[in-house]
Parts: C-alpha cells; sequence; structure tokens
C-alpha cells in the first residue's frame, strides 16, 4: 500500500508537466488552432498568456499545498501551530490576485477590439443555418446555394470505411477570395445554430429574427473545416463547415459560373417538365433534404417525423402538398422550403413523392409542375 | 395507533416502524436520509445516461444508439446530475447536519420538510417516464435553448416543464426552511459569525436558492405558453426574441452554479481543518468571499452567451465581472492551503477527498477564468474545453465535497467507522479515472470537438477512447462506494461521540453520540 501510494504521489507531481509539456507542443492535436488570420494568431497567443498565467499560479499554489502535506504530517510528529488569521497575509493575495487579473484583462480587451468590428466587408455573404446544412449567399451577386454533409450514411453506420474527411466534408463549400475583407451576416431558418471556423477564430450564433454579423479576411489559400456549434436536434453533428479561400481570379470565376447557372435556372423554370425529368430531380432532392427526417424509404419516424408513404395529403391532396411546402408547419419540424429553393425543386420533389413508392399506385397521381408553384407563388403575392 | 398501548416514556419517541417512518417522518436525520439515498439512487441513474454517451463515443461512427436517443442521454444525464443528485445530496447534508451544528432540536418546519422531499420523486418520476414515451424525453440539452425546446421539441416538453416546476417548489420549500431555521434556532451564544462554514455557506445558499428558482420557474412557464396557448416570447416568427430565453435562463444558471458548489466550500473548510488540526485560517474572509461570489454570481450571466451577438461593451461587461469572481475564490484556495500550513496533517478518506478538491477544483477555476476571456471564448466555448470546465468543478468539485461529507460525517450518522482500506481504494480508483475522463476534454476541446455531438471526425478517436475507458472505470468505482457506505450501515468497528482527534473542539455534532440520537438537543447547548 505505501509503496503504491509513493508512486502515486510521484504520479501527481509528474502530471502537470506532462500535461504542460504536451500542450507546449502546440500541436493542434492537443491545443487551439493557430488560425490564419491576424485574429485567429492573436486569440492563440492571448490563450497561451493566460495559460500559462494559470501555470504559474497553479505551480505555486499547488507547490505550497503539496509541500505542506508533506512537511507537516502528523506522521512525522508535526505539531499544529496554532494560528488562524492574518490580517495583512488576506489583504496581500486578494490584491495580488487583483493585479494578476488586471494583467489578463489589458492583452484581452485588447484583442476583443481587434476582433469586434462590423464595418461593411467587400464582400458580404449571408449565412442562414437551416436544419442540418448551411445557405449561403452572396449578397451583391444575388447568387447562393446550400452546402449539405457529403459523408455517406454507410460512413458513418461503419458498413464501409471512415475518409479522411468523415464528417468534416460539403457538397458544395463557401468560396471567398484570400486578402480582401469579408462580413458574413449570419442569421437561422428555425432553431439556433452557430457557425464555427477555427481557423479564422469565427464563432457565431444563427439565430432566428437576428442577423448576426462577423468578418474575416484570409491571407493563405486553402480549405479551412468547421462545424455547427450550437445543438440544433438530431443531426447537430451532420451539418459541418467548409469554407475553400481561392485567389481573386478563381473566385471571380467562380461567382460568374453561379450567376450563369442562376440565369440558367430561371429560364428552366417555364420549360415544360416531363414527369420523368421531375422525378429525376425530385429523387435527388428528396435524399439530401427531406430524407433526414422522413426517411429514404418515405416511411418517416413517427409520431415525430410523420410517413409519407399511404398520407392522405400526399396521395390524393396536392393543393394541400404545395402549401406545406411552400410554407412549412406551424409547430413542427417541418420547415418551409418555399424561400430557400427554386421552383423547380419544390415541384420536383412534390412529384417525386407523389409518385414514389406505393403513392402513385394507390393516390391519384397527380404531377405539379414548376408552373404550378410560380401560379401559387403568384396567388399569395396578391 | 391510538390501540397501540405505549410502554416507552413520553417525549422520547423512537422512529415509526415500517415504510411509514420514512412516509410520514417529521425528523430531520430521516428526511436527511431520504435525500441522500434518493440522491444516490439518482447518481447511478444519471450515470448509466453518461455510461450511454460514452460508449457511444468510444469510436466515431454510430454504433449503439442513434443521434435522437443520444440527444435524451446528454439532455437527461444533465437534468439529473444537476437537479437530481447534486443539489439533493446538499439539501440531504443540510437536514442531517444543520440542527446539529447549531444546536437545534430539528428543522424549524418539519412537516414542510417531509413535503420538499417527496416532491422530489414525483418530478424525477414525470421527467424519467417521458424517456419511455414514443415521442421520446427532452432532447434539447439541459439548457433547453428555445425554440429548439419550443416549437421544435417532442410533446413530451409539457412534462418536462412540469417536473422543473415540482422540482422548483420543492427547492424553494427546502430553501425557506433552512433560513428558519438558521435565524430561529441557533443554540444560545452562536453567534452568526459563530456558525460553523457549512451553516454559513448553506444560509447563502438558500438565499440564492429563493433568488433564483422562481426565475426558472418564469422561463419554463413562459415556454409552456409558447408552446400551448399561442405567444411567442421566445418565437421570433411571432415577434419574440429567442435570444431572451438565454437571457432569463443563464440569470438562474449562473447562481444555479454556485449553489452547487457553495455547500462543498462549507463541508471541505471543516474537513479541513479537522485533519489539519488547525482551526479554518480565516474564518472571517471565508464568510466574506462566499457571500461575494454569491453576489456577483447575479451579474455574470451572459459569460454563458458570448457568441450571440451581444455589443462589445456588453461583452466587455460580463468578461470583467466574471474574471472578478477569480478573486474570492481564490481567497478559498488560499485560505484552505493556509490551514493545511504548519498543521498536523492525516490522510483519512475524506481528507483526501478533501485535498483532490483543493487541487481540481482549481483547475476548473483556471478553466474557468480562460473562458472568461471572451477572444479566447470565441474558440473555447460549446466545445469539449466547457465540458472540461464544468466537470471539473461539478466533479471533482460538488461530488468529491458530498463524498467527502459522506465519510466524514458517516460514523456520526451510523455509529459505525467505514473501512478506511476500501475508502483509500475508492479514493485512488476515483482520482485515477476521474482525471482520465476529464482531462483529456480539455485536450479535444481545444483541438475543435464541438459539444453534444453523437459522432466525431477521426482526429479526435484517440482521446474519446481514453475518455470513454475513464468513465467506465469512474463508473464502475462508484459501485464500491456504495458497496463502502452499505457495510458501515450494517456494522464496523463502533465510532466515539468526536469520532476525528480533537474534533470535540469543532463543532456541536461532535458532542453527539455516535450515532447521533434520534432526537438531539432537546434541550438547548450552550455556546460559548
Ligand atoms: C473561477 C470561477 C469560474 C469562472 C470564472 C467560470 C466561468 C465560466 C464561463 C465563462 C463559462 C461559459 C463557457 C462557455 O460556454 O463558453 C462557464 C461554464 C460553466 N461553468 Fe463555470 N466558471 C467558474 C466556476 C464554476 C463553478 C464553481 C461551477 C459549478 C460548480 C461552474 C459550472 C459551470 C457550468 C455547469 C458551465 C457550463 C454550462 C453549460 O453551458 O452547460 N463554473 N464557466
Ligand atoms: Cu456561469
Amino acid at each position: 500500500m505505501s509503496y503504491i501510494k509513493k508512486v502515486l504521489t510521484k504520479l501527481i507531481f509528474v502530471m502537470p508537466l506532462l500535461v504542460s509539456a504536451a500542450v507546449f507542443a502546440e500541436s493542434s492535436d492537443y491545443n487551439m488552432s493557430v488560425g490564419v488570420t491576424e485574429v485567429s494568431k492573436s486569440i492563440f497567443e492571448l490563450h497561451m498568456v493566460i495559460f500559462w498565467i494559470c501555470v504559474a499560479i497553479g505551480v505555486i499554489v499547488f507547490s505550497i499545498m503539496f509541500w505542506s502535506l508533506w512537511k507537516y504530517r502528523k506522521s512525522k510528529g508535526a505539531v499544529p501551530a496554532d494560528f488562524d488569521d492574518n490580517f495583512w497575509l488576506e489583504i496581500g493575495w486578494t490584491v495580488a490576485a487583483t493585479l494578476v487579473l488586471v494583467w489578463m484583462a489589458v492583452p484581452s480587451t485588447q484583442v476583443m477590439v481587434e476582433a469586434y468590428d462590423d464595418a461593411e466587408g467587400e464582400i458580404n455573404i449571408l449565412i442562414t443555418g437551416h436544419q442540418w446544412k448551411w445557405h449561403y449567399e452572396y449578397l451583391e451577386d444575388e447568387v447562393g446555394f446550400f452546402s449539405n454533409l457529403s459523408t455517406s450514411q454507410e460512413q458513418i453506420d461503419g458498413e464501409v470505411p471512415k475518409g479522411e474527411f468523415y464528417l468534416r466534408e460539403v457538397d458544395e463549400p463557401l468560396v471567398i477570395p484570400t486578402n480582401t475583407r469579408v462580413r458574413f451576416l449570419i442569421t437561422g431558418n428555425d432553431v439556433i445554430h452557430s457557425w464555427w471556423v477555427p481557423d479564422f477564430a469565427v464563432k457565431q450564433d444563427a439565430i432566428p429574427g437576428f442577423i448576426n454579423t462577423a468578418w474575416t479576411n484570409v491571407p493563405e489559400p486553402g480549405i479551412y473545416r468547421g462545424a455547427c456549434t450550437e445543438l440544433c436536434g438530431i443531426k447537430h453533428a451532420f451539418m459541418p463547415v467548409v469554407v475553400r479561400v481561392v485567389e481573386r481570379e478563381e473566385y471571380d470565376d467562380f461567382i460568374a459560373q453561379k450567376v450563369t447557372l442562376a440565369e440558367a435556372e430561371r429560364l428552366l423554370t417555364s420549360k415544360n417538365w416531363t414527369k420523368e425529368e421531375l422525378m429525376e430531380r425530385g429523387e435527388q432532392f428528396y435524399n439530401t433534404n427531406c430524407a433526414a427526417c422522413h426517411q429514404a424509404n418515405g416511411a418517416g419516424i413517427p409520431p415525430v417525423f410523420p410517413a409519407l408513404v399511404g398520407s392522405q395529403v400526399v396521395m390524393s391532396d396536392s393543393a394541400k402538398q404545395i402549401e406545406i411546402l411552400m410554407e412549412g408547419v406551424q409547430g413542427s419540424a417541418m420547415a418551409a422550403f418555399g424561400d430557400s429553393y427554386s421552383e423547380i425543386d419544390i415541384a420536383a420533389v412534390i412529384t417525386y413523392t407523389r409518385q414514389a413508392w406505393s403513392n402513385g399506385d394507390n393516390g391519384d397521381g397527380v404531377i405539379v409542375t414548376p408552373k404550378d408553384i410560380v401560379d401559387y407563388k403568384n396567388k399569395i403575392d396578391l | 395507533m391510538s390501540t397501540v398501548v405505549e410502554t416507552h416514556d413520553h417525549g422520547h419517541h423512537g422512529p415509526a416502524k415500517g415504510l411509514s417512518r420514512w412516509l410520514f417522518t417529521t425528523n430531520h436525520k430521516d428526511i436527511g436520509t431520504l435525500y441522500l439515498w434518493f440522491s444516490f439512487i439518482m447518481l447511478f441513474t444519471g450515470g448509466a445516461m453518461a455510461m450511454v454517451i460514452r460508449a457511444e463515443l468510444f469510436q466515431p461512427g454510430l454504433q449503439i444508439v442513434q443521434p435522437e436517443f443520444f440527444n435524451q442521454m446528454t439532455t437527461n444525464h444533465g437534468l439529473i446530475m444537476v437537479f437530481g443528485v447534486i443539489m439533493p445530496a446538499f439539501v440531504g447534508l443540510a437536514n442531517w447536519m444543520l440542527p446539529i451544528q447549531i444546536g437545534a432540536p430539528d428543522m424549524a418546519l418539519p412537516r414542510l420538510n417531509n413535503l420538499s422531499f417527496w416532491l422530489l420523486p414525483m418530478a424525477f418520476g414525470i421527467l424519467i417516464s417521458t424517456l419511455f414515451m414514443p415521442e421520446g424525453g427532452p432532447n434539447f440539452g439541459w439548457t433547453f435553448y428555445a425554440p429548439l425546446s419550443t416549437t421544435y421539441a417532442p410533446s413530451t416538453v409539457n412534462f418536462f416543464i412540469f417536473s422543473v416546476h415540482v422540482m422548483g417548489v420543492s427547492s424553494i420549500l427546502g430553501s425557506i426552511n433552512i433560513i428558519t431555521t438558521i435565524f430561529n434556532m441557533r443554540a444560545p451564544g452562536m453567534t452568526l459569525m459563530k456558525m460553523p462554514l457549512f451553516v454559513w455557506s448553506w444560509l447563502i445558499t438558500a438565499y440564492l436558492l429563493i433568488a433564483v428558482m422562481p426565475v426558472l420557474a418564469g422561463v419554463v412557464t413562459m415556454m409552456l405558453m409558447d408552446i400551448n396557448f399561442g405567444t411567442s416570447f421566445f418565437n421570433a416568427a411571432g415577434g419574440g426574441d429567442p435570444v431572451l430565453f438565454q437571457h432569463v435562463f443563464w440569470f438562474f444558471g449562473h447562481p444555479e452554479v454556485y449553489i452547487m458548489i457553495l455547500p462543498a466550500f462549507g463541508v471541505v473548510s471543516h474537513i479541513i481543518e479537522t485533519f489539519s488540526r488547525k482551526p479554518i485560517f480565516g474564518y472571517e474572509s471565508m464568510v466574506y468571499a462566499m457571500a461575494s461570489i454569491a453576489i456577483l454570481s447575479f451579474v455574470v450571466w451572459a459569460h454563458h452567451m458570448f457568441t450571440v451577438g451581444m455589443p462589445l461593451a456588453g461583452e466587455l461587461f460580463f468578461m470583467y465581472s466574471t474574471m472578478l469572481i477569480a478573486i474570492p475564490t481564490g481567497v478559498k484556495v488560499f485560505n484552505w492551503v493556509a490551514t493545511m500550513f504548519r498543521g498536523s496533517i492525516t490522510f483519512e478518506t475524506p481528507m483526501l477527498f478533501s485535498i483532490a478538491f483543493v487541487a481540481l477544483f482549481t483547475i476548473g477555476g483556471f478553466s474557468g477564468l480562460m473562458l472568461a476571456i471572451v477572444p479566447a471564448d470565441f474558440q473555447y466555448h460549446d466545445t469539449y474545453f466547457v465540458v472540461a470546465h464544468f466537470h471539473y468543478v461539478l466533479v471533482p468539485g460538488a461530488l468529491f465535497g458530498i463524498i467527502a461529507a459522506t465519510y466524514y460525517w458517516l460514523p456520526k450518522w451510523t455509529g459505525n467507522m467505514y473501512d478506511e482500506t476500501l475508502g483509500k481504494l475508492h479514493f485512488w480508483l476515483t482520482f485515477i479515472s476521474v482525471n482520465i475522463t476529464f482531462f483529456p476534454m480539455h485536450f479535444v476541446g481545444l483541438a475543435g470537438m464541438p459539444r453534444r455531438y453523437p459522432d466525431y471526425a477521426l482526429q479526435f478517436a484517440d482521446f474519446n477512447a481514453i475518455i470513454s475507458v475513464g468513465a467506465f472505470m469512474f463508473g464502475l468505482t462508484q459501485l464500491l462506494f456504495l458497496f463502502i457506505v452499505i457495510k458501515t450501515i450494517r456494522g464496523g468497528k463502533q465510532a466515539s461521540p468526536e469520532v476525528w482527534e480533537g474534533a470535540g473542539e469543532l463543532g456541536l455534532e461532535w458532542t453527539l453520540s455516535s450515532p447521533a440520537p434520534y432526537h438531539s438537543f432537546s434541550i438547548p447547548p450552550q455556546v460559548k
């Protein structure tokens, strides 16, 4: 027993050393990422300063404590002294603690003022958190898109090996240019999310009804990965943030391409869509945006997420189904998709759910076209 | 009952027989025992949920539970540990010890006392039953941020709200009782500044409870209205404000975290002076420190909300006020160390837990200080670094305080000494596993792992495996604690009245026989 005690006592002394050595390694597996922006670097330095101040205080206090425990143990015949107060000592350490805090507060305030700046950016991007994906909209160029997790369900379920960027990859990352002041306007569509990219030291809550701001200016091109950090429901862990930072020319190309695509999409709305075209597009949309709740086989997870297979609305009431997709269902997790997606996508997914599984055989099989959605929107606007 | 021939002398009723002793008891010792057992059962319930969480997080990928159930586990684990373990355990200690530390025959309001306890099994029965309902239990985190907990919640949220109301009533009644007892029932000669520190810590805690439990009741009532009666307190679509929820919640929430630590401060002060054989250093500054912590705790709440988008002035105000709290907290640590300095120290189990308390709670204080630095908090917030922080202050902090108190006073409660060798074994296993579990959480947090994630990226895998192993070890070790407690109740070396060498001088509880008689201090002692 006493041998074990000796070993353990040693361990207690050695542990803080091991720990600080590990942290000192400054590897990002153990420590905060240094990041790539001015702000993230200042924050990292601040973090290390306060960390070392804490270590120093800890070393002093714990050495006195463990030394006292050792020196004044009764088994070595220690006799207790009988003092129980010392006014000046009390004043002394209170003042000392205050001074240390002021020492910490000064750089903290400086970094805070540096990080906090809500002036306009050269590029302004509206970031909207949805259950469970991010939507990015370039305000100057009026183009936008969703960014979904691209890790497959099979990887999550362990049916196939996990890739290098497991849970940190998306179908379409946010793209921003280097050396440009980019301002993010961050909001939430349903519940509160939080948009975090550690390498930029930007973490800002995405709150419905509010628009928060954050900014960054990234000097180095690269792919930066982050996460949603506010509990937002079942798929909280499955809506990563990925930002691709590129040189200015590449960025301009990217935006130009997006603008052309959006233009083409607008033209497509007026085209006559066949059932097969709608089905194909609808299935894809369904699997990315609906299957999380209603499941790929349409069975839902009752009672929270209703089944679409055999649903009265999906089988025989297309007007009602359009309304639900456009406006959402108050008081439930069913969001309004109308504002966020194109008429084509809405029409396609409605058509898909009315044909898929057994619904096509058992229901009325009505096909909803993008024009129906445009009509619905015009009716509402009147 | 009236037909029973009463053979024993009046005025010295023993406990009633059988179940009715526990259902109808108004005796502070019985009620204390009930609270402590309740808390013990809840510890294993909440602990089992933690094991589910850690089993799922042992490896990346989803193996054991689905995210929906995982979220119910994290939520209920938090709620049960906070409201069902730490708080009831402290109330149990208060019930047992306050009357005999101040020389009172019982609590001031014994029937109310019975009610406060029996509300708790009801509240937790309701809460836990939701897990078996088709929609599942609360899944929005123990901080239940709106609108995830209102518009987007399962309908069982109504049960959750009711159960929080019931817990709140229980806490408020308990606090009224404690304050009344302390102010009216002290033995002659026991002035406020002669009260034992545990009594002081509870007096301050009880005021905190009375101040903030109604705020909690308010916020859940607003949720109830939003969910069922079409109001829009927290619904942006109806002109409400989701951030308002957080302000109100944390106005309750931050004092709540001190509710969970102040009584442990009291306990640890007694234990350190007992086993250092030297009176507590700076008694008065200990009292003032607790009082200032309590007052400051009302003006720091938004340090939980640094990323919601407050104006710069707000961020700075809450940073400075939070840093200020570190001063009285530091003073307490310095006082404990100064008490050990030049004492004559022995290392019985309660002392070991208390020393670990001082060391590890301080580590939690350091991470708290780091979290108070707003720009740095942008990186720490809602990662495992926060999880590490609050587990350091709550597990080796509050929970170690409770375990230490149990070893310290168990001989007084049962009349038997616990098994010292087993106690030490329990300590070392607990100490090692608690650090294996919670220390690496600092690293994964800094490296970027967000909290409340059922699945995570591959670079966090190694630390998570270590954490899970530590957690299972910690969980299993507490079965040893249960065994030791039961063993002590059933027998053991007879404890003397003062139990610990020299403790007779330290407090009125050590002047009573061990076990303490069912009715004590019917005639108040005189305190010099
Ligand atoms: C030196 C004293 C302390 C300071 C400066 C401090 C500071 C903080 C800060 C700034 C946060 C918010 C971190 C974030 O979410 O980003 C926090 C979280 C927390 N602290 Fe402390 N803290 C201290 C002591 C304590 C104590 C004594 C307890 C409880 C016994 C405690 C319990 C908690 C809990 C439970 C949370 C997390 C709540 C949640 O988000 O779930 N803290 N602390
Ligand atoms: Cu707090």
